[in-house]
């Protein structure tokens, strides 16, 4: 590894694309994401790559589309108003079984709703980020060294299933800077793209990159083909951090920014002799199942955190079934709940009111 | 001390986030984890401006600073602001230059410098916010001298190599004040 440097998130994040050999960016400026434009229009030419910023987002994941199937890796990033405009794009992706990479540097919402950090895109990357039967593999990022360390990740879940990738940030970390280091080994793009349309040569029957099915049945078995991948996916892919689970009674559920204030107010109940512990879901799809329910028998509560009104909520209540009480904090519209109101919550599961 | 959280409020233009930038650098530089988290949006465009700067210890968790240990304000709004986030035995600097009100607490420290004045009449524009941090460090401790001198070599940019020298004189006016 090399020497740690400060970096904003969004521009640790371009960097490490640029390291794994991302050559072609396509975005459209949106605070609080356009760091990772800005970034990418200074550095990829001088890689041999392409930054292009496109007429409008619909525009760029269309671009990322095109060059995805020709093989390389692609990327696009934008806030949570302009991924919605993106989801059409996402869905032909996800349709025509490409890899891609997607970078929601999420922001407060509906509409154009705020410019402050929010989760509350949680639902639309896990459940529906475009129509039709399909997944994205979705990390949630809570630092900047997971920023970079997720971008390779996420190129090679991603490759290898033929699936969209998407790296669900947010304005906090997009904005703030911590130390990060960049693998000293880059990681480059596997070369073996059977499916690719980069150029037959006369040498083998050409490819054809297209989610336009007519027939039902055809298409049912492409979809049926597709979720037997999912299932590798959930089975092999799930990824989540435990923080003094060992011999907890309260477990906190958080993801990315809200797992960091969840993780101090976790560290104050314990000092508060509360046994608090801390499941910090890395895979958002496939939701990390395995490890809530390894913890459910020892568990008294849970308590999800998360910047928004409630929605990975559903997915620890899938999981937990009516066997515990799940609770709920949260802040949205921009605000960032603080490690008190956390702790605030936790004594309150803990029968320790004040 | 093992966390120390700074806020540094003023308007856009005083360099705020390039201070709280050569703070976070001196944390990197003593081996502690560090996180710098500014305002952004509309305000930066020469309204109020601030930021977070977390230097720990301990791996950080938020790294929103709601509850400061030290409050650098470089102008009223901010001083009014924030004044009462400060923890009890934390600490206030103020450029008295720009701020012509008085804190009205006594479980704070507090500093008034005449940094924006300084910093015009010494002709180093723009470096008040360095005056400060410097006072900062002879205050607090936390860090040591050598550690914001290289913190303010990484910081700015080879292409405006200039600036160093002006604020290493920043500093030691403001380790001297």
């Amino acid at each position: 590894m090399a020497e740690k440097v400060l970096m904003k998130g969004n521009e640790a994040l371009a960097e490490a694309a640029i390291q794994c050999g991302c050559k072609h960016y396509f975005g459209y400026p949106i605070t609080p994401q356009t760091e990772v434009a800005a970034y990418m229009s200074k550095r990829l030419p001088k890689e041999g790559g392409v930054f292009l910023q496109a007429e409008s987002e619909i525009a760029a994941v269309n671009m990322v589309l095109g060059a995805t199937s020709a093989g390389v890796r692609a990327m696009t990033s934008s806030s949570s108003p302009g991924i919605s405009l993106k989801s059409e794009g996402v869905s032909y992706i996800g349709g025509s079984d490409l890899p891609a990479l997607i970078i929601n540097v999420q922001r407060g919402g509906p509409g154009l709703g705020g410019i402050q950090p929010s989760q509350s895109d949680y639902w639309q990357a896990t459940k529906a980020l475009g129509h039709g039967d399909f997944q994205l593999f979705v990390l949630a990022p809570s630092t900047i060294q997971e920023m970079v360390d997720f971008v390779s990740l996420a190129y090679e879940v991603g490759e290898k299933y033929r699936v969209p990738a998407m790296i669900l940030s947010d304005g906090m970390l997009g904005q703030m800077m911590e130390p990060v280091e960049f693998p000293t080994k880059k990681d480059e793009p596997v070369a073996d793209k059977p499916w690719a349309t980069n150029g037959h040569q006369n040498k083998r029957k050409k490819n054809i990159i297209n989610s336009l099915y007519i027939q039902p049945e055809e298409l049912e078995n492409l979809i049926n083909e597709r979720y037997e991948r999912y299932a590798k996916i959930k089975e092999n892919e799930q990824r989540a951090e435990e923080f003094m689970c060992d011999d907890a009674e309260i477990f906190v559920v958080a993801f990315g920014a809200s797992s960091r204030v969840s993780r101090s107010a976790v560290m104050q109940a314990r000092a508060e002799g509360i046994k608090a512990g801390l499941i910090r879901p890395i895979t958002l799809w496939p939701f990390p199942d395995k490890t809530i329910e390894k913890n459910v028998d020892k568990a008294k509560k849970f308590l999800c955190v998360e910047m928004n009104k409630g929605q990975m909520i559903d997915d620890v209540k899938l999981v937990v079934n009516g066997r515990k009480d799940v609770e709920f904090f949260g802040r949205t519209g921009g605000v960032i709940p603080t490690p008190a109101e956390v702790l605030g919550e936790i004594r309150k599961l803990a029968g320790k009111e004040n | 001390m093992s966390t120390l959280n700074v806020l540094l409020a003023g308007f856009g233009g005083q360099g705020i986030l390039f201070g709280g930038k050569t703070l976070a650098y001196s944390g990197l530089l003593d081996g502690k984890n560090l996180s710098w988290l500014p305002s952004y949006g509309p305000e930066m465009r020469g309204g109020t401006c601030n930021c977070s700067v977390v230097i720990s210890d301990d791996p950080i968790g938020s790294p929103l600073v709601t509850q400061p240990d030290v409050l650098v304000a470089m102008n009223r709004p901010s001083l009014e602001k924030f004044v009462n986030a400060v923890v009890p035995g934390g600490m206030i600097l103020v450029d008295s230059s720009m701020v012509d009100i008085k804190v009205e607490r006594d479980d704070v420290k507090v500093f008034y410098i005449d940094a924006t004045k300084i910093a015009d009449e010494n002709n180093m524009k723009s470096c008040a916010i360095i005056i400060l941090i410097g006072k900062m460090f002879k205050e607090i401790g936390f860090l040591n001298k050598d550690v914001v001198n290289d913190a303010v070599k990484k910081v700015i940019p080879a292409k405006k190599a200039a600036m160093i020298e002006l604020n290493l004189k920043a500093i030691e006016i403001g380790l001297n004040s």
